[in-house]
């Protein structure tokens, strides 16, 4: 029960991760690696501003805005810059590094006898396992409802155009640059965001939990994708959170079977090229029995 | 006034050999509502003069002048607000993973600065499906179905739409019919001639069919080599043979 509930907890601060990912990866149509650098520097400025004295909501937005600014600088780079967006993406991650170290003067810090978010609600609402559970909610709920306003609107379509055609976009009068940098500057803000949050549930920020964070986004898509199959733009985006919980609980039977947590990034990385391979192997055997049909009529 | 006036453009591009004329000294005027047809061998410059119409490309010298602007130094983005496009690849004209509906209703605010207002969809789709029905290819079928499921004549068609909304101070037609097959390309290019006339739309068409060049517009341009070598008006197209455009192509 209590693994289940710390499960849909972590799916949902992770879920913010991947609906971040999302943004640049499905709708803007590129990978960008900026993700494993600004997920650390989302924890480290929140850990480091609650440290400091900071109130933990303030410092849980101020980590998004900090993620934004990762986000607008790899923007820059790639438009600006006229540099492949993959490689200012990496340029920037790398830089985020030491960026981290700086902000937090150390490789880790702990939040150890500070407020956060999880703390102030575990002392009067709910139990430490339900506060994930019920911040990761209320956070998704807030993200998912404004990114679907947001969607909806005059500019919310002008952004999905340019991720979609960015010569027919451009041919509407709609700038593609802009819109790649208002991508990832919302990606990344929201990566930022479940940087600090989950930062905060684990009581530390480490300036290595960036590494193969990327994977995780990306899992939480895909499986997404693969459970729920065709759905609009809107529900996509609960979709994304949905797969997040699912890949929780694909770790969680991992584990159960005797793996090794240092397995983890391996179990990561199978359990994403196997949700990516679904698809294509589903096609190919619908596409055999429509052939194999077509012989026998 | 005239609509649309180049006068003495230049466009260069670099080289490894130094530079390279694309354009050179093109002078042209189109009167509003003039359909201009736009023949020449690959490389004379038929999509250069677009693209820098279009601002894709800089100039190097001279001046573009649209509706009384001097549209010489504006983005590609800002002149949208006065141009649009419809290219030759079914493809490039509208977004795949959004529906009809909403290809057209990007459209409808062609130019316009973005706003944070939410879409008026429903609201619109009666005026779409008016739009649509008058393809006669089952666009307005599909309004609710995502362009990426389209036929090429039916995305071009409805490219053709887009760009025709908002009445565009001028229509550039990109070998629009080439990718098509021969039946839907004259389907295609008789929607283009009812909207040319039913809109007083001015526009520039770059083809290789010599018969559609002689047989649609009032007004012909051979480009070779980067300059227009012959410009021929509604009679003397009118006398012209398809042997006398393809001299040029000797």
């Amino acid at each position: 029960m209590t693994l289940g509930v710390s499960a849909i907890g972590q799916g949902l601060l992770y879920g913010l991760l991947g609906i971040g990912l999302f943004l640049t990866f499905r709708i803007l149509d590129f990978p960008d690696m900026t993700v494993e650098g600004t997920f650390p520097f989302g924890a480290a400025v929140a850990v480091s501003a609650i440290t400091h004295g900071i109130n933990p909501v303030l410092a849980t937005l101020l980590a998004m805005l900090a993620g934004m600014l990762a986000g607008a600088v790899t923007g820059l780079l790639s438009t600006v810059g006229r540099m492949p967006v993959l490689l200012a993406g990496i340029l920037v991650m790398t830089a985020l590094f030491s960026i981290n170290l700086r902000v937090m003067g150390r490789a880790n810090l702990s939040l150890l006898n500070q407020p956060n978010l999880f703390k102030s609600l575990t002392n009067t609402l709910v139990s430490a396992d339900f506060s994930s559970v019920l911040i990761g909610f209320v956070a998704v709920g807030l993200v998912v409802a404004l990114l679907m306003l947001f969607l909806n609107t005059q500019r919310g379509q002008a952004f999905i155009a340019a991720g979609d055609n960015p010569t027919m976009a451009q041919s509407l009068g709609i700038n593609p640059k802009r819109q790649q940098v208002l991508g990832l500057m919302l990606g990344n803000g929201l990566i930022g965001l479940s940087g600090a949050l989950v930062a905060q549930s684990n009581g530390y920020a480490d300036v290595n939990m960036g590494i193969g964070v990327i994977v995780i986004g990306l899992a939480a898509i895909i499986i997404g994708e693969v459970a729920f199959g065709n759905l609009t733009l809107s529900q996509r985006l609960v979709a994304v959170v949905l797969g997040s919980i699912i890949y929780r609980f694909i770790l969680l039977v991992v584990l159960a079977l005797g793996f090794s947590p240092d397995d983890l990034k391996l179990v990561s990385a199978v359990v994403l090229a196997i949700a990516i391979m679904v698809p294509q192997f589903d096609a190919q055997l619908k596409l055999r029995r429509v052939l194999k049909k077509g012989v026998q009529s | 006034m005239s609509q649309l006036a180049l006068k003495g453009v230049t466009v260069n591009v670099p080289t490894d050999d130094g530079v390279k004329t694309l354009l050179d000294n093109v002078n042209l005027t189109l009167n509003s509502g003039d359909f201009v047809s736009v023949v020449g061998t690959n490389g004379a410059g038929k999509s250069t003069l677009f693209n820098t119409i279009a601002g894709n490309l800089p100039v190097a010298a001279g001046s573009i002048m649209l509706g009384g602007h001097d549209i010489t130094t504006f983005s590609p983005e800002k002149r949208a607000r006065y141009i649009a496009r419809v290219f030759q690849d079914p493809k490039m004209g509208t977004a795949p993973r959004m529906t009809v509906a909403e290809n057209l209703a990007l459209a409808s605010h062609r130019g316009q600065p973005l706003r944070f207002k939410l879409r008026r969809l429903n609201a619109q789709k009666p005026d779409f499906l008016t739009l649509t029905k008058q393809t006669g290819n089952g666009l307005d079928a599909a309004l609710d179905r995502e362009t990426a499921s389209l036929s090429g004549g039916q995305r071009q068609a409805l490219s053709l739409l887009m760009a025709s909304l908002n009445q565009p101070d001028l229509l550039l037609l990109d070998e629009h019919t080439a990718a098509l097959d021969p039946h839907t390309s004259a389907a295609i290019m008789q929607l283009t001639a009812t909207m040319m006339t039913e809109r007083h739309l001015t526009g520039l068409m770059i083809t290789h069919h010599m018969a559609d060049a002689l047989a649609y517009g009032n007004r012909l341009l051979v480009l070779d080599h980067g300059q227009i070598v012959a410009d021929y008006d509604a009679q003397q197209k009118a006398r012209l043979q398809r042997e006398d455009l393809l001299a040029y192509f000797a």
